[in-house]
């Protein structure tokens, strides 16, 4: 007994153990074993197809994994709909495509998930919103639609609904894969400043430099397999696998 | 500009201004608009030329020779027996018949109010800030004194059966309590058609294959003829309340595959979003899916409410006097014979009335939902 509530205390946040996901005939994830302790920052990266969004979408089973066993914040993913709805709860997902719902203004994006899903009192949801807004710097744009947004006010207004539910895990899916050049630093700025504060993060991203300054640990994953996994010094400086430094000189490139 | 200049070290082309066509003032609207290219200005001619032939007469008809007031349908007519212009004393004399039929002459003020109720309760909901708990018990309350006043029975009302009820009150109560009850059925119809669940999934699908191959007509009757030979004896629903029931489940049929297609056309994003936020099934489709869903099919959704709203013209053949069955029972009357055309007419004016105003409505609410929509 008290060796589990060691472990809840500093064990993984996430574990996933001997994870296997198909669609269909096609083996997307090849025995996964992943985890990330308490305020660790992740960043997964790997050619496209390599399974890396399956993986991350597995941890708040937008996908459903067949195989193996995944505990997020002690309780584990099964097909009990209460427990993904309690997971759900304390991971924070950010989407490419920023995924906002465009028939409700910004601050009503940000209060909905508080006053629905934790019950907050509006007025309390509506201080708590203003005040994530202010953090990604767009407080002025509370009352607009996210569809008078550029893509990059878009993604942070997604990253401050996500952060208004106060999640411990925050998960990145390629946030900024969608925008224009311009507008990546505006976004990456603000997962900086959310790393800074200690959120455990795990991120899908090709912006390397991004990940050169949060990560504590870099993946590599292709084929539907963890390839590497290491510190970033390491992990750029001297790649152990062959398919690592083929993908890396090849992202690295220009 | 100045600026960029500068910084380029030369000029901006500027482009160059094209004269513009006149656009402006009558002329240039007619120009624009009638005779923009040949075709256009005989297409142009043509209409001018139908509009000459049909407009006169139909107004020496309506207005001029119209009479207003005669005592009987003689009156009416010419000394060659030929009518000259519209009867509209014949609506006159009728107009109490036609818009209440057998109701109880001397309580006809009941119905009169349950319809001033209704038109009420029809412009508070367009308002959308009523829209909210305060409007759902506003219904509720009318709908309360609208049964009261047809039924009666108590407050002093003298009881009035339902097989008296007719005329617009009866197509109103039909028509309003029909969407009322039928829209919410149709969303969760729609929503069990699109069900993970493979049994209700059947259900819905079935249910709604089955009265779409239906003619109303056929519901109608099934509702009011066979439906008594099931029961046990004894037990017997009142013949309104079963065509009520009956037309509700109808439409609720059309209504579930027009919310459908507004369902099936949110990306899948928004439900990733939500189920991400945690929300759950309900709140997801409650507060995100079917806003975006309906606010989408507005124009198919009063297409079928329109439709609905004329379909309540059906149940006279299953013996209710529906507005349209009361101006067929007053052509019957032996002192006005033979004036269709007016109490057509004058009917058809009432259901334009009202199917214009909800499609006006629709088009006010699509332009609101557009544009918080976009910029």
């Amino acid at each position: 007994m008290a060796e589990s509530n060691a472990s809840d205390a500093d064990g993984p946040i996430i574990a996933m153990r001997h994870v296997h996901k198909w669609f269909g005939d096609f083996h997307v994830l090849k025995d996964i074993n992943l985890e990330v302790g308490k305020g660790e920052r992740v960043v997964v990266c790997g050619p496209s197809g390599s399974g890396k969004s399956t993986m991350i979408r597995c941890v708040n089973r937008l996908e459903e994994h067949q195989q193996g066993q995944i505990i997020v914040a002690g309780i584990e993913l099964t097909a009990d709909l209460k427990n993904v709805e309690a997971i759900r709860r304390e991971v924070g997902m950010v989407f490419q495509q920023f995924n906002l719902f465009p028939h409700l203004t910004v601050l009503e994006n940000l209060t909905l998930a508080p006053i629905w899903v934790r019950k907050m009192p509006k007025r309390d949801a509506d201080e708590l919103a203003r005040l994530y807004l202010e953090r990604v710097r767009i407080p002025e744009q509370a009352d607009k639609y996210p569809g008078q947004l550029s893509g990059g006010q878009q993604q942070r207004v997604a990253i401050a609904r996500s952060l208004c539910m106060k999640p411990e895990i925050m998960l990145f899916d390629e946030p900024t894969s969608a925008l224009d050049p311009e507008m990546i630093k505006e976004v990456l700025d603000v997962m900086i400043e959310l790393a800074e504060e200690g959120m455990t993060m795990v991120c899908v991203t090709h912006e390397m430099g991004f990940a050169r300054t949060v990560a504590d640990t870099m993946v590599f994953m292709d084929q539907g397999e963890i390839v590497e996994r290491a510190p970033p010094a390491e992990f750029f400086a001297n790649p152990k696998s062959e398919r690592t430094r083929l993908f890396l000189s090849q992202i690295l490139a220009h | 500009m100045a600026d960029i200049e500068h910084e380029l070290g030369r000029e901006l082309p500027v482009p160059a201004a094209r004269p513009r066509p006149r656009t402006h003032g009558p002329i240039g609207w007619l120009r624009a608009n009638l005779f923009s290219s040949l075709f256009n200005t005989f297409l142009t001619l043509i209409a001018l030329c139908l509009l000459a032939v049909t407009i006169p007469p139909i107004i020496r008809w309506g207005l001029v020779d119209a009479v207003w007031s005669a005592p009987d349908g003689l009156a009416c007519r010419g000394a060659d027996g030929q009518e000259a212009g519209a009867c509209w004393a014949f609506v006159g004399d009728k107009l109490r018949f036609i818009l209440f039929g057998r109701f109880p002459y001397d309580e006809q003020w009941r119905p009169l109010l349950v319809v001033a109720i209704f038109v009420g309760l029809i412009v508070a909901s367009c308002d959308r800030r009523l829209w909210g708990r305060r409007l759902v018990g506003l219904w509720l309350a009318g709908f309360v004194a609208v049964g009261v006043l047809m039924w009666g029975g108590v407050l002093g009302l003298t009881y009035v059966d339902t097989s008296l009820w007719s005329g617009l009150p009866l197509t109103l109560i039909l028509a309003v309590v029909g969407m009322l009850f039928a829209f919410p059925l149709g969303i969760l119809l729609a929503l069990g058609r699109r069900s993970e669940l493979p049994a209700v999934r059947a259900v819905c699908v079935a249910y709604i294959e089955l009265v779409r191959g239906v003619p109303l007509i056929t519901v109608l009757f099934m509702a009011s003829v066979m439906l008594p030979l099931f029961l046990p004896s004894g037990l017997t629903i009142d013949k309104l309340l079963r065509a009520q029931v009956a037309f509700i489940l109808f439409a609720a049929a059309y209504l579930a595959e027009v919310v459908r297609g507004g369902l099936q056309a949110i990306p899948q994003g928004q439900i990733e979003a939500a189920d991400a936020l945690g929300l759950g099934y309900w709140r997801r489709t409650r507060l995100i899916v079917l806003p975006q869903a309906l606010a989408m099919v507005i124009p198919p959704l009063v297409n079928t409410f329109i439709g609905t709203f004329k379909d309540t013209s059906l149940v006279i053949i299953i013996g209710l006097f529906d507005l349209l069955g009361t101006v067929n029972a007053a052509l019957a009357d032996a002192n006005w014979q033979g004036f269709y055309v007016e109490a057509y007419v004058f009917a058809a004016a009432i259901y334009f009335g009202f199917c214009f105003f909800m499609s006006r409505y629709s088009l006010m609410l699509e332009r609101e939902f557009n544009q918080s929509r976009q910029h």
